[in-house]
């Protein structure tokens, strides 16, 4: 086992037990735990066989195989940025809509109040 | 569709740390005869505790929306308490209490569904030349996408009957919204009329788009229009 070898696959491994902790935690839930858990498992896969990547990419016709391990990564990082998008609006509407509902719940609560206390005083 | 309401008048006053200028605006409303609540968008200068003050319906938001969602917020309490007219009146005391007669006679005709106060017709005011370029391109954005003829699309002096009430308590932009709601009532089929009207110079305060961000708000509101052209038009739950 050569020296890049130890090294990356000790990074891949401290991002697995990572997201396994943070799973443990329940700090991931569990529609992102997934996604994080296979991803960093391909990672330690790419880490322990080269032949894996390179017969891939000469398979599809890329003669220099890292370049198909950062279109990949590239790409899925792309597509994980915009489903972070997704999600925030997603958030952002239910919270705007949440303070509305808040807003106005509160102006009836105390008109009601202000109300039962002027019948109290009578 | 079904509308119903019992003829009031709500007229509702957006406000985000307007406390310098809601003393006079609620001097000025005072001689209206319907109901007048102050949307507080999370101020710090203790709007809200004025607007009690001065014998104001208020609603508070927790936090900082934008003008959208306070518009929004005043339009839903419209809608929840039954409310045939809403008028948008902004806290800065640009708008005009005398002219409130003027921008609910339309909808009183059976002629619209939405009014909007227009400084740009005869008899209205004269804007600056950048805010006036800025007009004519949405004017004809808005003639392109839609087929309306809105001469004074960035007016805030609006009066929605209880059609446009409806539709926007569901549906109401964030940001910049004035502009885009006008897409989406003619996509709703809303009829929307415009009134010259006077308005006066701000008293304290500044507008919300000065020079720097206009570039980012011809952008954002064109990008708006033009999606929201392409939306489908859902049926309304009339709660």
């Amino acid at each position: 086992m050569d020296l890049t070898k130890i090294v990356s696959l000790s990074i891949s491994l401290t991002i697995f037990v990572f997201v396994v902790w943070l799973i443990k935690e329940r700090r991931l839930r569990e529609k992102y735990a997934l996604l994080w858990l296979f991803t960093s498992l391909f990672i330690i896969l790419l880490t322990i066989s080269r032949r894996i990547l390179e017969i891939t990419a000469l398979s599809v016709g890329i003669s220099y195989p890292p370049s198909l391990l950062f279109l990949i990564g590239v790409l899925f990082l792309l597509m994980v940025a915009i489903g972070q998008s997704v999600s925030l609006s997603r958030l952002t509407q239910s919270n705007h809509k949440l303070a509305q509902e808040v807003a106005l719940l509160r102006k009836t609560v105390t008109s009601d109040l202000n109300c039962q206390k002027q019948k109290d005083n009578c | 569709m079904r509308i119903r309401g019992n003829g009031k008048v709500l007229v509702i006053v957006p406000a985000f740390n307007e406390a310098a200028n809601l003393r006079a605006v609620a001097e000025d409303l005072r001689c209206f005869t319907g109901d007048v609540l102050v949307v507080n968008d999370g101020s710090t200068d203790g709007t809200a505790e004025l607007a009690e003050k001065l014998g104001l319906m208020c609603v508070s938001h927790p936090f900082n929306l934008g003008i959208g969602g306070t518009i929004q917020t005043g339009l839903k309490y419209a809608f929840e308490n039954g409310y045939e007219l809403a008028v948008q009146f902004d806290g800065d005391g640009q708008h005009r209490a005398d002219q409130l007669d003027l921008i609910i006679g339309p909808y009183r005709n059976g002629a619209a569904d939405l009014v909007i106060g227009s400084r740009t017709l005869p008899g209205g005011y004269k804007m600056g030349r950048a805010r006036w370029l800025g007009s004519r391109f949405f004017f004809w954005l808005i003639k392109l996408l839609s087929g309306q003829a809105i001469h004074d699309p960035t007016s805030g002096f609006r009066c929605y009957g209880r059609k446009a009430i409806l539709l926007f308590s569901q549906y109401y932009p964030d940001d910049y919204p004035e502009v885009e709601c006008i897409i989406t009532a003619a996509r709703y089929g809303l009829t929307i009329v415009e009134i010259p009207v006077l308005m006066r110079p701000r008293l304290t305060g500044h507008s919300s788009i000065n020079r720097r961000r206009s570039a980012y708000y011809m952008l954002k509101v064109s990008l708006a229009l033009i999606v929201d052209s392409m939306r489908s038009t859902p049926a309304l739950e009339d709660a």
